[in-house]
């Protein structure tokens, strides 16, 4: 294949289909808005709290699903409700009790997760449960888009205005606990922001693909850099490339659209974890020249 | 008084019920320098917690009346392995002037290039933290107290695993800021390095064992003592009973410490 035969199979879907466009547009969006909050879950060592909160707003999203159908507004709000309530039990239990917030988070995800399962077993057949876990980013409408956008915009926005206040807390908490109370309020609103992310990611790529886009892009760029800025834009970056590369094989390949993307990404930590500057070869590969300070 | 500059009324600090220091009274005066000084789990890092405010008391009062404190934690408190260079962890030092959204001005810059002069750390600005020694950590974190220009400053064993001339010149420092007319306290270990650099000292053992001039208070009977406390949590421990008022009264005062000898000086 000719780089001008590559260049017509990556974006000849996009330039055909309108759908493939959307499908494109709604997953940058989401990869701009997803990989900064996977940078800050992972370094304050939570990147598993993303997976559980995916997991935690499945009964708000089954249940919006269940009384109003496939419909974005319902299953969005029920998700979001469902997952501050899970941050804010499992805050609660965690800031007032001898327990930490990994055994009290997994305890409420868990709860949410097995009446979510119920609620869509009970009413509905196991092809809507599909559909909620592994979402369809080619069938995202105007709604589920501006959805998205608004997202993005609020999540961009909230750690603009507390970025000193996330730095601070995930390096030396005790230091702004002396100086500031910000701390906790900025923890749960950070929270938030996950389960916003998570929500507007379900819809694309379902609720258990969506912390894909959020965990791998920035464990992967962990391995490029060690400057959170900078850490910051090459999991957008990575998650760009991803979205657009699983995309594209979805279509070439016929495979499901989320999944493909979530499997790039997946293929990109891989490579990463390997290859990356601070990979397990550039471990290996010590050279004996070195600098005398 | 107005050369007050913290004072403790029966102030009892804990975690669930338990105190990790109980009754403590006194007063610091304004420009002094005071080791804190007792054994592991006598209540000191509690203690500072206490006094910066991260910990509410379970009894008793402990009022501040500096205009700006600065705390530093204990190193093990810190995240090394953050992404982040020298020169942003020291800058954290500029929360209480610059807050959430305070820019950081051209006269910061120059304050916060004059802290990391003054530690000898000029030219590790762009260091990741991950490659700092402990003794160049230890002087980023001075640097950081530097930068908040408090006029109450708690240090938390400032000096674990750092090197003995990093010590000489963070000693320097803590000189410095004294003659500046800063309050200090310093919880510390090295009993000949607190005979040598600090004029005041405050020695615990989950209560007051005492508290006044160095030389006084760090005698071979009050160091024996507060070797000798009870340091594990006692399943069975009964309620403590001492009265809620002022079980005893110290000041940090020179001579008020000597007409202590006469009269009650610690708690129990």
């Amino acid at each position: 294949m000719g780089p001008p035969r590559m260049v017509e199979w990556l974006i000849s879907p996009f330039l055909q289909y309108g759908f493939m466009q959307r499908a494109l547009f709604g997953s940058i969006v989401l990869s701009v808005s997803c990989a900064p909050v996977g940078v800050f879950l992972m370094l304050r060592r939570m990147s598993l709290t993303g997976d559980a909160m995916s997991h935690a707003i499945l009964p708000g999203a089954a249940l919006g699903f269940l009384l109003f159908g496939l419909d974005i507004l319902p299953m969005t709000i029920g998700g979001l409700i469902v997952g501050l309530l899970v941050a804010l039990g499992s805050g609660v239990v965690s800031r007032f009790t001898v327990q930490k917030e990994d055994a009290s988070m997994a305890a409420f995800y868990l709860i949410s997760l097995a009446v979510g399962v119920l609620l869509v077993s009970w009413h509905g057949s196991s092809v809507d449960l599909m559909h909620v876990l592994f979402g369809s980013v080619l069938a995202l409408d105007d709604e589920a888009l501006y959805l998205i956008v608004g997202i993005a915009v609020t999540t961009f926005i909230t750690l603009g205005i507390f970025w000193r206040a996330l730095v601070a807390e995930c390096l030396d908490p005790l230091f702004l606990r002396s100086v500031s109370r910000i701390g906790g309020p900025v923890h749960f609103l950070f929270l938030v922001l996950v389960v916003l992310n998570l929500v507007g990611g379900f819809q694309a790529l379902g609720t258990l693909l969506s912390v894909g886009l959020m965990m791998l892009p920035a464990a992967a760029a962990r391995f490029w850099s060690n400057d959170v800025r900078s850490l910051c834009a090459a999991s957008v970056l990575i998650a760009v490339i991803s979205s657009l590369g699983g995309l594209v094989l979805s279509y070439h390949a016929s495979m499901p659209s989320g999944p493909a993307i979530i499997f790039i990404a997946g293929a990109i930590y891989l490579f990463s974890a390997l290859a990356g500057r601070r990979g397990v070869l550039a471990s290996f590969l010590v050279s004996a020249r070195h600098k005398t300070a | 008084m107005s050369d007050i500059c913290l004072e403790f009324k029966n102030l009892t600090l804990g975690y669930q019920g338990r105190a990790a220091i109980h009754h403590l009274n006194g007063t610091i005066e304004r420009g002094s320098l005071t080791a804190i000084v007792g054994a592991n789990g006598s209540g000191k890092s509690t203690l500072m917690k206490g006094i910066a405010g991260i910990l509410k008391p379970i009894g008793g009062t402990c009022m501040s009346r500096g205009r700006r404190l600065a705390y530093l934690p204990q190193q093990s408190e810190l995240d090394r392995s953050f992404p982040a260079r020298a020169i942003d962890l020291v800058s954290l030092g500029l929360w209480q002037q610059r807050g959430l959204l305070g820019r950081i001005t051209r006269k910061d810059g120059e304050k916060l290039a004059g802290c990391l002069a003054a530690v000898g750390l000029t030219g590790f600005e762009k260091r990741p933290l991950d490659s700092l020694s402990g003794g160049q950590l230890q002087r980023a974190l001075f640097a950081r107290t530097m930068l908040q220009d408090a006029d109450l400053i708690l240090l938390d064993e400032p000096f674990n695993a750092v090197d003995e001339r990093t010590v000489t010149d963070l000693v320097a420092l803590i000189g410095q800021w004294r003659a500046e007319g800063r309050t200090i306290l310093c919880v510390l270990h090295d009993h000949s390095l607190v005979a040598e650099h600090f004029p005041m000292t405050l020695l615990i053992a989950r209560e007051l064992v005492a508290w006044g001039a160095t030389g006084e208070a760090l005698t071979r009977d009050n160091l024996l003592r507060a070797r000798n406390f009870q340091e594990a949590w006692d399943a069975k421990a009964g309620w403590c009973e001492a009265p809620q008022s002022a079980a005893f009264h110290v000041h940090d005062d020179i001579a008020r410490s000597r007409d202590r000898k006469h009269g009650a000086a610690a708690h129990g």
